[in-house]
């Protein structure tokens, strides 16, 4: 129902910034999450940042998911 | 076909493409040459062989990042006649240009082909021009037909497909149609990515010459990977499995296409070709491919299995199956 | 590699999962995934046929397109019989079938449809286009809805008078009690839909675990997102709990995104919504509030007239939307139906159940 792609934050000006998702560019609105840092990932849907990826979130999942695997079967 | 009307839908090369083909076109014209539906026609004029084609090309913008609509043209037909297993010899060229286009547009155009048909080594022997008043046409419409010479013992088609063939693939997908939809209007974004546009005669003849046992060549334009895969498994009755994992897709394309929400097997490319090669030899297919400067990327990506359920599989890069199924109508980028 | 995308299609993590959740799945489990991109995201990396049997998935209401009652298509095509309109969509809204035609088949009439990827593209069209009126259809979930609601704010602050947003816009919470309190359908988990949660949190669903008790986990749409929250869902079955988790935690906080809500109720008031296949549910929808009615096409032109309403003869998508049946136990699917000559909104939309079925999954049961 609603595609979103995490993008780099490169660029920012005011509310206005360029995010790259995999070397494509495009300028989107960071009316909805107006923190968001260059250099940090935003997740954009229709030209919106919609929410600042969790960095550590994401990193603690991939943890989680080699232990569930590796581990033995609980 | 239900539509009264011709939609967008009727130009994508996808399966609304082949119910206009098949409902429209091949009740009419009736010719069983035309009934092949491969990429030429192959002739038999006295003891020689010769393939024909034609192609239009209103490609929009006319400039695009890696091409433009005059390299797209002579490169698109000389192709179609290269993956009939043809040498390609000679092509003609017909201008359909709206009142107002401006003559330097129309000069680089012209370099430009001439510079591709430099490069492939087939020239341009006939042509003709028709200006229409303003509105008429969108600036430039191109069309462009071939003739090429099949030697013998070539035996290439769509539907020559066999059990155990290796599917091979000489680069990357999706790069011409990321290059040309990052430059429409509503849609502009950024793109490291360039069209592939490339004449690939040169590709094929290394393939032949290297006495691999090739059964079909072809070049995977409007509608993608997997319309050309479709095609084969319908015209061959195979079933074809593709290796995820295998299918070279560039950051920038996967990129765009996440953002926009098509899949990659879907989107244009215009210097690819797709060949199935006896299994024994595909190794030597590969090899003669990867020495062409167009083939450096090029993998085996699959294989293809006698059945009477033709139909093209995905394993996919975690491990399960799926459909790779033919684009239906016009691709349009998708937010849900 | 596409950072915080490709690292989510790992095949060891893949199948290790998947090895747990056959280990440790013993009862029934008929889990819907609510979103139409969850959808997608299952059948293209193939997971319906990878998991056990006694674990189905069951898609839900959740292609906003798809869900799009006939009569809104309708008024939406209406709006093309105004002079010197220009219509902007999104692509999904393009083959979608109303009771007479769709924007396609418009376009191909003459009419001007041209698809945008973003509202803020719609009003750059607006402004190029001073003497025509520019409508934007809007469809779209608590993702979507935040961005159209931007737009008529930046339309009233700079002033472009010729924009204006047709919308049938939903959000998810109410349908999926409507689909509860109609209980066709033995449920036993929600796959909640990843990106509306990362604008409304992981809050609204709450009523469900507590009130109905069934568990739910917010999903990101990466295979490895999917199959860890069906690992998660069976876990609670197995544990006999009933709670919300939220295991796309990268974007998805237990608020959501307060600013993002704060702009959609800015500009819209809930309202009654119309869903197809399932009728009007209260409190479903929203409308826009009067403070920006020069924005809102149903005001600015009242007096379209609107064809009656006609549906498909035979097309069952209304029973599909609600996970009363599987689109392949429709009897038009892929026979009558399919992607080349659709004849109901979930084989037409790309997010439609039929369509990822017909596209993605082997069309006969396997």
């Amino acid at each position: 129902m609603c595609l979103s792609v995490p993008g780099k934050v490169v660029e920012k000006k005011g509310l206005a910034a360029d995010v790259d998702v995999g070397g494509t560019i495009r300028k989107i609105s960071l009316k909805f999450v107006p923190e968001a840092k260059v250099g940090e990932y935003v997740l954009v849907h229709t030209g919106f940042a919609m929410q600042i990826v969790d960095e550590e979130e994401a990193n603690e999942m991939m943890k989680l998911l080699k232990e569930l695997t590796d581990g033995p079967v609980s | 076909m239900k539509d009264d009307r011709i939609l967008l839908a009727h130009g994508s090369g996808g399966a609304v493409s082949h119910s206009l083909i098949s409902d429209f076109f091949l009740k009419i014209f009736t010719d069983p040459t035309l009934k092949r539906l491969d990429d030429s026609a192959v002739l038999e004029l006295g003891s020689d062989r010769v393939a024909f084609t034609t192609d239009s090309y209103v490609v929009k913008p006319l400039f695009f990042p890696g091409g433009d609509i005059g390299r797209l043209a002579v490169c698109g037909t000389v192709n179609d006649l290269a993956m009939s297993g043809a040498e390609p010899r000679f092509i003609s060229v017909g201008f359909v240009i709206e009142e107002g286009l401006e003559v330097s547009e129309l000069e680089k155009i012209l370099k430009s082909m001439a510079g591709a048909c430099e490069e492939a080594g087939v020239p341009v022997v006939t042509g003709d021009t028709k200006v229409v008043d303003r509105g008429s046409a969108d600036q430039i419409f191109i069309n462009t037909a071939g003739v090429g010479y099949i030697k013998d013992g070539v035996d290439i088609s769509g539907s020559n497909v066999k059990d155990g063939d290796a599917i091979l693939l000489s680069g990357s997908i999706g790069d011409h149609g990321v290059a040309v939809m990052s430059k429409r209007e509503g849609l502009a974004f950024g793109t490291p990515v360039i069209s592939d546009c490339a004449p690939l005669n040169g590709m094929v003849k290394a393939v032949l010459d290297s006495g691999a046992d090739v059964h079909a060549f072809r070049d995977p334009t409007r509608g993608g990977l997997a319309s050309t895969l479709n095609e084969f498994a319908e015209q061959s009755g195979v079933a074809i499995t593709i290796d995820e994992s295998k299918v070279p897709i560039s950051e920038g394309v996967l990129g765009a296409c996440e953002m926009l929400g098509l899949d990659p097997y879907q989107v244009a490319n215009e210097g690819k070709l797709v060949a199935a090669v006896a299994g024994k030899d595909a190794d030597r297919a590969l090899e003669a491919i990867r020495a062409n400067k167009y083939g450096k990327d090029a993998r085996i990506i699959g294989t293809a299995k006698q059945t009477d359920r033709p139909k093209v599989f995905v394993s996919t890069a975690i491990g399960t199956t799926r459909i790779l199924d033919m684009l239906s109508g016009e691709q349009l980028p998708r937010i849900c | 590699m596409v950072r915080f995308l490709s690292e989510y299609r790992d095949k060891d993590l893949a199948q290790g999962i998947l090895k747990r959740i056959e280990k440790i799945s013993k009862k029934p489990a008929n889990f819907m995934e609510v979103c139409g991109t969850h959808t997608v995201a299952i059948s293209k990396n193939g997971i319906r046929h990878a998991l056990p049997e006694n674990v189905q998935l069951i898609s839900g209401p959740g292609c906003p397109v798809c869900v799009t009652a006939n009569v809104d298509i309708d008024k939406m095509l209406a709006v093309l019989s105004l002079p010197d309109v220009i219509v902007t969509t999104f692509g999904d809204m393009m083959k979608v079938p109303g009771s007479y035609s769709s924007l396609s088949k418009e376009r191909a009439k003459g009419a001007d449809v041209r698809v945008v990827y973003s509202t803020l593209d719609a009003i750059e069209i607006a402004k190029n286009n001073p003497e025509k009126k520019v409508v934007f259809f809007g469809v779209g979930f608590e993702t979507t809805t935040p961005t159209i609601a931007e737009s008529i704010i930046e339309a009233k602050e700079q002033n472009v008078k010729n924009y204006s947003i047709l919308g049938a816009h939903k959000v998810v919470p109410p349908a999926m009690k409507a689909l509860l309190d109609l209980g066709e359908v033995d449920l036993h988990g929600f796959l909640c839909p990843g990106h509306v949660s990362m604008v409304i949190g992981s809050k609204p669903y709450e009523f469900i675990a507590r009130d109905y008790h069934i568990p739910c986990v917010i999903a990101g749409f990466e295979p490895l997102d999917i199959l860890e929250s069906i690992y998660m869902l069976i876990k609670q079955i197995e544990d006999g709990r009933s709670e919300v988790e939220v295991q796309y935690k990268r974007a998805v906080k237990p608020d959501g995104n307060p600013v993002a809500v704060g702009v959609m109720n800015q500009v819209f008031e809930p309202a009654d919504a119309d869903w197809r296949g399932i009728g009007v549910i209260p409190g479903s929808g929203l409308k826009i509030r009067d403070e920006y009615a020069d924005f809102d096409a149903a005001r600015l032109f009242p007096d379209i007239e609107v064809p009656p309403t006609r549906e498909h003869k035979g097309c069952r998508c209304g029973d599909v939307l609600r996970g009363l049946i599987f689109p392949y136990e429709c009897a038009l699917f892929g026979k009558v139906c399919t992607p080349t000559e659709p004849v109901g909104p979930c084989m037409v939309s790309s997010e439609g159940s039929c369509a990822a079925y017909y596209r993605y999954d082997d069309r006969v049961k396997a």
